[in-house]
């Protein structure tokens, strides 16, 4: 078994992983986690509808910018998917989708304020590189032949949209019908940074301790989620389309002024603006380094490959849930229903609430991390798993799991597994601004400190720890042979 | 089909550009920092921006921020004009916008105070120094941008300990907020924190404090601190004299319950120079360039 190549790669990261543990802080600092952890459930059982008047609201918002976001984005990154073999777009594309959501809202806090367009931008723009890859991966994969078939002469964008389109409008369909529902946990979080989206009192009402108005936020977004295939219908699209720039609020106005003093004076490093020249650059970088840039990596890291192996062993324990080979239908009800919470709950909100109840280490973060990314891919192989047939004499309960389902599984897992890493970095690195030591913390103080020179370089650094991770990722799951479809 | 939905976003794109630029220019806008509960700051400023329409006769409007950073921002932008800063924003703030005025403070920022604040696990007892008691224990400041959550209380404990925070302390947090500092602290999640005096004097005086589990273990000496600054273009924006009238409204200002609920006893006028020690505290611990 040790000289299978998928067992091999399992083991080294989980090694990695356990020497990161050694190094991680992932104590329990509250003094009752448990009572406040109850007193949330508490919470959520015991919902209050009607305590925020803002709630209504704010769900309209939700929905709003990530309708906006997720179309822009899907546009722009459809025309970019029709030249991404552009070793440049590439490139382009592979920047701007290595960074989070919540650090372009960051960046278009600073010049466009509290204006409707810092939300909308902040979706489609890292949305617009992730369609851009996804689409050209579809486009690339239709069959070439009904193209070949034309009469010569023929345009090249009749043949694009006659040939090449509907041959896989519905991979099309189905993965922008998928990235909306991303679209609305993204839109929801941005209201941690001031928004006016679900996060905005989700964050008022929990440092609160206003469990209750919380649980209630956090049920009507479940709901929203959940009923998305009863209320997004093809044909209602255009509607929610064109009449969702309508209803992302007022915001307040933007001062052109401000945009070019951000690209021309705040985020150039500060030496160059005093006028120390480069012989003040290389002191200043070098600061930037030792003191933030590499303990951020650091943290980053640590917490990364932590969170990625307990993510693998969260969906291994969970995908029997909803598997048929277990259980009656009410089990896998319940494991439905868990799952759905757990990947439909944005890592960003877990973390923030496990982190209010537990206190700031490693751990709240670890669990999050695990559970929305283990919740996604449990989901993605627990329904593979049921597609399995068995030979009526197949053993059953734990032999059943562990001979015949986890074996054959094994391989998607792990290409679900390591095409979420870059995934799972992206919000590791976010999760700083919750005050984990991670490259957002120091990112976030480089903002509160109005250092924007500092939060650029880390942002850059940030993306392209992640950009590796996603070429290494890629490097291992060609080396096993893996393949995949794209996640969330 | 693709073209069409293409047409289609692309219209969607347009009237999103033309549906927002629609915004009276006749409206104050102010905000303030997110130093407590954003309920009680909400229902606070509220009050004060009815207070100022009746007073200016313009459209007044508050907007909430989520971190003292949003609020300096919007300010530099010009998104609002009049902002309730702490002593180190507004330093950050009035750098950032050129002609900009401090116009007024309450009576108690001429002499603030920060307490470190700590569990009775602790079992510390207070004293007019920092000991080496303290040592090694976990400790959260406010928000990172906070001048009687952090930047006071970081400048105190460098002095007595010759070394950062961090080597001092065996964890370091920032809880966003005076509130949460507090409950923090209550609750034992981190054994000590530092607050703004004026915080932990109201919320004594309501009850909200279980004076069995947190107690003050040191007082900081006393330095200026909260101000409403102003930008200097308002004059041309909203009349002539306009910067005047809006530091005499706040100056006037003598509803109990509105003074009740900062807690001020009353504003009075200042100027930009009084904050030059927050300035200078701020150079020597490097939050400010």
């Amino acid at each position: 078994m040790l000289s299978s190549p998928t067992v091999k790669a399992s083991l080294i990261f989980l090694a990695i992983a356990l020497v990161c543990l050694a190094f991680a802080d992932i104590a329990i600092t509250s003094a009752n986690p448990w009572k406040d952890l109850g007193r949330f459930f508490l919470g959520v059982v015991t919902p209050d509808f009607f305590s925020s008047e803002g709630v209504a609201v704010a769900l309209l918002r939700t929905v709003a910018f990530a309708f906006v976001g997720v179309a822009l984005g899907s546009l722009c990154g459809f025309i970019l998917a029709l030249v991404y073999r552009n070793p440049v777009v590439r490139v382009f594309c592979a920047f701007i989708r290595a960074i989070h959501e919540l650090f372009w809202a960051l960046i278009f806090l600073q010049f466009f304020g509290f204006h409707p367009l810092t939300g909308v931008l902040a979706i489609a723009i890292p949305y617009s590189g992730i369609f851009a890859k996804v689409y050209s991966e579809i486009l690339d994969e239709t069959d070439p032949t009904p193209g070949r078939l034309l009469p010569p002469g023929t345009g090249v964008i009749s043949t694009f949209l006659y040939t090449r389109i509907p041959a896989c409008w519905v991979q099309l369909r189905t993965y922008t019908a998928y990235r909306l529902e991303c679209g609305l946990r993204s839109s929801a979080i941005l209201g941690f940074v001031g928004l006016p989206t679900l996060g905005f009192f989700l964050e008022t009402s929990f440092s609160q301790g206003l469990y209750s108005e919380a649980g209630a936020m956090l049920i009507l977004f479940y709901v929203l989620i959940a009923t998305m295939p009863i209320w997004v219908k093809p044909k209602l699209l255009p509607v929610y389309i064109l009449g969702a720039p309508f209803f992302l609020g007022e915001g307040l106005p933007i001062v052109w002024g401000n945009v070019e003093r951000f690209f021309t004076e705040d985020i150039v490093p500060s030496p160059l603006k005093n006028g120390e020249g480069l012989a003040g650059l290389v002191p200043w970088l070098n600061d930037l380094m030792v003191t933030e840039a590499l303990p951020g990596i650091w943290n980053t890291l640590l917490l990364t490959q932590i969170a990625l192996v307990a993510t693998g062993i969260l969906a291994l324990l969970a995908f029997p849930l909803i598997s048929n080979h277990f259980g009656g239908p009410v089990r896998r009800t319940g494991g439905h229903v868990f799952l759905v919470i757990t990947r439909s709950t944005p890592e960003y909100i877990l973390a923030y609430i496990l982190l209010q109840l537990w206190g700031p280490s490693m751990l709240p973060a670890i669990v999050a991390l695990a559970l929305h990314n283990g919740g996604i891919i449990g989901h993605l192989i627990g329904r593979q798993s049921s597609g399995i047939q068995l030979r009526p004499d197949a053993p059953i309960g734990f032999n059943r799991y562990t001979y015949e389902l986890v074996p054959r599984v094994y391989r998607s897992f792990l290409a679900f597994l390591f095409y979420r890493w870059e995934i799972i970095m992206r919000e590791t690195a976010i999760l700083g601004i919750l005050g984990i030591y991670t490259l957002g913390f120091y990112v976030d103080s480089s903002i509160q400190n109005i250092q924007f020179d500092r939060a650029m370089v880390l942002i850059v650094i940030t993306a392209l720890l992640n950009i590796g991770v996603d070429i290494l990722g890629r490097y291992i799951r060609k080396k096993l042979a893996l393949q995949t479809m794209p996640t969330c | 089909m693709a073209i069409n939905l293409i047409r289609k976003l692309a219209a969607a794109g347009i009237l999103f550009f033309a549906s927002s630029a629609a915004v009276s220019a006749q409206t104050l806008v102010f905000t303030a920092i997110p130093d407590e509960d954003e309920t009680k700051l909400v229902e606070r400023f509220r009050g004060i921006a009815d207070y100022l329409e009746e007073k200016l006769e313009v459209d007044v409007r508050y907007i909430p921020v989520k971190s003292y950073a949003a609020a300096v921002s919007a300010f530099r932008n010009n998104q609002v004009q009049l902002a309730w800063f702490g002593g180190l924003s507004g330093v950050q703030a009035r750098s950032l916008v050129p002609g900009s005025q401090a116009i007024a403070q309450g009576v108690e920022d001429q002499a603030f105070n920060s307490y470190i604040i700590a569990h009775k696990s602790t079992g510390l007892e207070e004293n007019e120094k920092l000991t080496e008691a303290v040592r090694g224990k976990t400790f959260t400041f406010g928000s990172k941008g906070s001048t009687s959550g952090r930047l006071i209380p970081e400048y105190y404990i460098r002095e007595a300990f010759n070394q950062a925070p961090e080597e001092v302390f065996s964890r370091v947090g920032f809880s966003g907020n005076h509130t949460r500092t507090l409950r923090l602290v209550e609750a034992g999640t981190y054994e000590l924190g530092a607050i703004n005096y004026s915080v932990w004097t109201k919320e004594l005086e309501d009850g909200n404090i279980d004076t069995d589990a947190v107690k003050v273990i040191y007082t900081t000496p006393s330095y200026p601190n909260y101000q409403w600054s102003i930008r200097g273009d308002v004059n041309e924006r909203f009349g002539e004299g306009f910067m005047d009238r809006v530091k005499q409204a706040l100056l006037d200002m003598e509803d109990k319950e509105l003074l009740e609920s900062f807690p001020r006893s009353g504003f009075i006028p200042v100027s930009n120079d009084a904050y030059t020690p927050i300035e200078m505290v701020g150079k020597q611990i490097g939050i400010i360039d």
